[in-house]
């Protein structure tokens, strides 16, 4: 059964009579489990675990450790092209927003690559608007073949694909998925996708699946915040990750939290997640699965980002730039502003500081080997 | 009176092995490796950045010490194969950890992949330690593809809860002719110490060395238990008993008269 049948059970869950039943005496209860259920998960989000912060903020921290270690693994974007033909209303790059076009060269890819493989990074995530015509798999792949001699994990970001496309990606050297459902209410996906091939949610909620059935070795989901209520577009992503490692086993799955941010076009988040529904997001999730990864990228200010160091997060992006080409000569406009504009060693020297190891390399692609 | 440990061709006196994970800077690894004095360290090779010295791992690990390359990551026998082939390439030496995961949650160990694994890079020439679920037939199979020594779990990875497996493990000791090695799970000296007292050959740790508040005085204590529970061991420790015994038996006189 995929994960869209599956959240099916919810379809006419009433979450807010269920959020209004719990009382602290049961968060107490649930903290000190060893193994939580998704109930014991919704029951974390909810208004009354507000209350108990604290304590699940020292048991995520006791996993994240145990699990993890203190280190926090570094990576960075890197935009190929924002040709799209969606036109999401929350993003920068929607094809109704008139920005200059620009995809990269492949000497212009090659002159990115060398920026960032300066500052010691071996982790990178590529990303491109949606149009198969103007990004299509073969470039894509084409760039990969450029990235990996430079990089040991490089992870897409882009439109879902179909199961033989992840393929032929990792065989060129994709060993990571990030893909967001941007909103797990079908009824507000509708609404914030009005036109485009992604206004497909089923192909979009099933592309983590098909990147696993293909070999994928880690796989990211997430929900963008701001578009509907948090709190159970958060149970909707715990259990998407849930899903997908009980499913695979195998993959390194993990999470974003991603907070809308200002960008062209200024359409405002419908819903505010303030930075304390952010955490509890964070702590509840780490609770529920205390081996998923959760990333935090550079959406998040830098005071911010510092304390949920140890809230948590395992996976950080650095010395960020969301337009294409923004790292070399040529500049256009980014997706987003980004908030935290530290570069990887000022990072690095934040996670020393609060004896953290910033790791710069965690995977080996791995070649034919013969 | 001498007590080595041999695997491959080669002869240790410690019996502590260390890994090099989780730690929060990798400055510690020297003082931490000193401290326990161990001999053997293992070094994930998806962390080893021969372009990046200043944060490469490898280059943390005193140059005395035997560097045991790990598979960490490896979801079957030819992924684990390719990485200790590339580590070999890397200049990381002949001795490799096999460690070969499908399963992200309790981070258990593929047996029957580790088997096929260990027997092709056995018949390379590597030495090779395969870690896996305490097993008395897999043991033998790894034993006859080729194992230098055998790495059984003790709980799983990361969790600190200890010797759990210990009646399977003492079966291996009992019934497997190479060095078993508990590997994973062992959270306290006190639990280091219970496993060599046992009989195995020697222990590795990480987390429980790696997120300590002084991991280095934790890697020192370590070492000690290791060495306090090998010499309880051949001390030959007294037999545990239903009843108890006298140390000055009453009807002692009976028998010599």
């Amino acid at each position: 059964m995929s994960f869209y049948e599956e959240m099916q059970r919810y379809g006419a869950y009433d979450f807010e009579g269920f959020f209004a039943r719990i009382a602290g005496a049961e968060i107490e209860k649930i903290i000190i489990k060893n193994h939580l259920t998704e109930r014991d998960y919704l029951a974390l989000l909810s208004p009354a675990a507000e209350n108990y912060l604290e304590e699940m903020a020292r048991k995520a921290h006791r996993l994240t450790v145990q699990h993890f270690g203190r280190v926090i693994l570094l990576y960075t974007p890197l935009y190929l092209s924002n040709y799209c033909v969606n036109n999401c209303i929350y993003c920068g790059f929607q094809v109704n927003n008139r920005i200059e076009r620009k995809k990269l060269t492949p000497a212009e890819v090659r002159k990115e690559a060398e920026i960032i493989a300066a500052t010691g990074l071996k982790h990178v995530l590529i990303l491109t608007g949606e149009s198969r015509k103007d990004s299509p798999v073969s470039y894509i792949r084409d760039c990969v073949e450029i990235l990996k001699q430079y990089f040991t994990s490089i992870s897409i970001e882009i439109y879902p694909l179909e199961e033989s496309e992840y393929e032929e990606l990792i065989s060129a050297g994709v060993d990571g998925l990030t893909i967001y459902q941007e909103v797990y209410d079908e009824e507000i996906y509708a609404q914030v996708h009005p036109a485009g091939p992604k206004r497909n949610y089923r192909f979009r909620i099933e592309a983590p699946e098909r990147a696993c059935r293909a070999g994928m070795r880690t796989v990211n989901v997430g929900t963008l915040l701001g578009l509907h209520q948090w709190r159970t577009e958060a149970f909707f992503t715990g259990l998407h990750a849930d899903y997908l490692q009980n499913m695979f086993p195998e993959v390194e799955v993990s999470i974003s939290p991603p907070r809308m941010r200002p960008h062209l076009g200024g359409f405002q988040p419908r819903v505010e997640v303030s930075d304390k529904n952010l955490v509890q997001y964070m702590l509840a999730f780490r609770l529920f699965m205390p081996r998923g990864g959760i990333t935090i990228s550079t959406r998040e200010r830098a005071e911010l980002r510092d304390h949920l160091v140890k809230l948590g997060a395992t996976k950080m992006s650095a010395g960020s730039c969301t337009a294409v080409g923004g790292r070399s000569e040529y500049y256009s406009t980014g997706q987003f502003e980004i908030s935290d504009e530290r570069s990887v060693s000022e990072m690095a020297g934040m996670l020393y500081s609060q004896g953290y190891q910033p790791v710069y390399k965690d995977w080996q692609f791995l070649s034919d080997g013969k | 009176m001498s007590d080595i440990l041999k695997i491959g061709d080669r002869e240790l006196t410690s019996r502590l092995f260390l890994g090099t994970g989780k730690f929060s800077s990798n400055k510690l690894i020297p003082d931490v490796v000193k401290a326990s004095g161990a001999q053997v360290v293992t070094v994930a090779l998806r962390r080893v950045d021969l372009e990046y010295e200043e944060e490469n791992i490898a280059a943390f690990v005193p140059k005395d010490c035997i560097l045991m390359p790990n598979t960490s990551g490896a979801r079957n026998a030819q992924e684990a194969v390719r990485i200790a082939r590339l580590a070999k390439a890397a200049g990381c030496g002949n001795w490799v950890k096999i460690e070969v995961i499908t399963d992200n949650r309790y981070l258990l160990p593929d047996n029957y992949e580790t088997i096929k694994a260990t027997e092709i890079l056995a018949a390379e020439g590597f030495v090779v330690l395969p870690y896996m679920s305490p097993d008395l037939m897999v043991a033998k199979k790894l034993v006859d593809a080729g194992a230098a020594a055998i790495m059984p779990l003790g709980s799983p990875i990361g969790s600190n809860r200890g010797l759990k497996t210990k009646e399977l493990v003492r079966i291996l000791v009992e019934e497997i002719p190479l060095p078993i090695i508990v590997d994973a799970g062992i959270g306290r000296p006190s639990e280091a110490a219970e496993a060599m007292e046992m009989g195995v050959a020697a222990v590795l740790v990480n987390t429980a060395i790696a997120t300590a508040g002084n991991p280095v005085a934790m890697a020192r204590a370590f070492g000690m238990a290791v060495e306090a529970g090998r010499t309880a061991y051949l001390s030959g420790p007294g037999e545990i008993l239903d009843i108890a015994r006298a140390s000055s038996p009453l009807t002692g006189f009976l028998r010599d008269s």
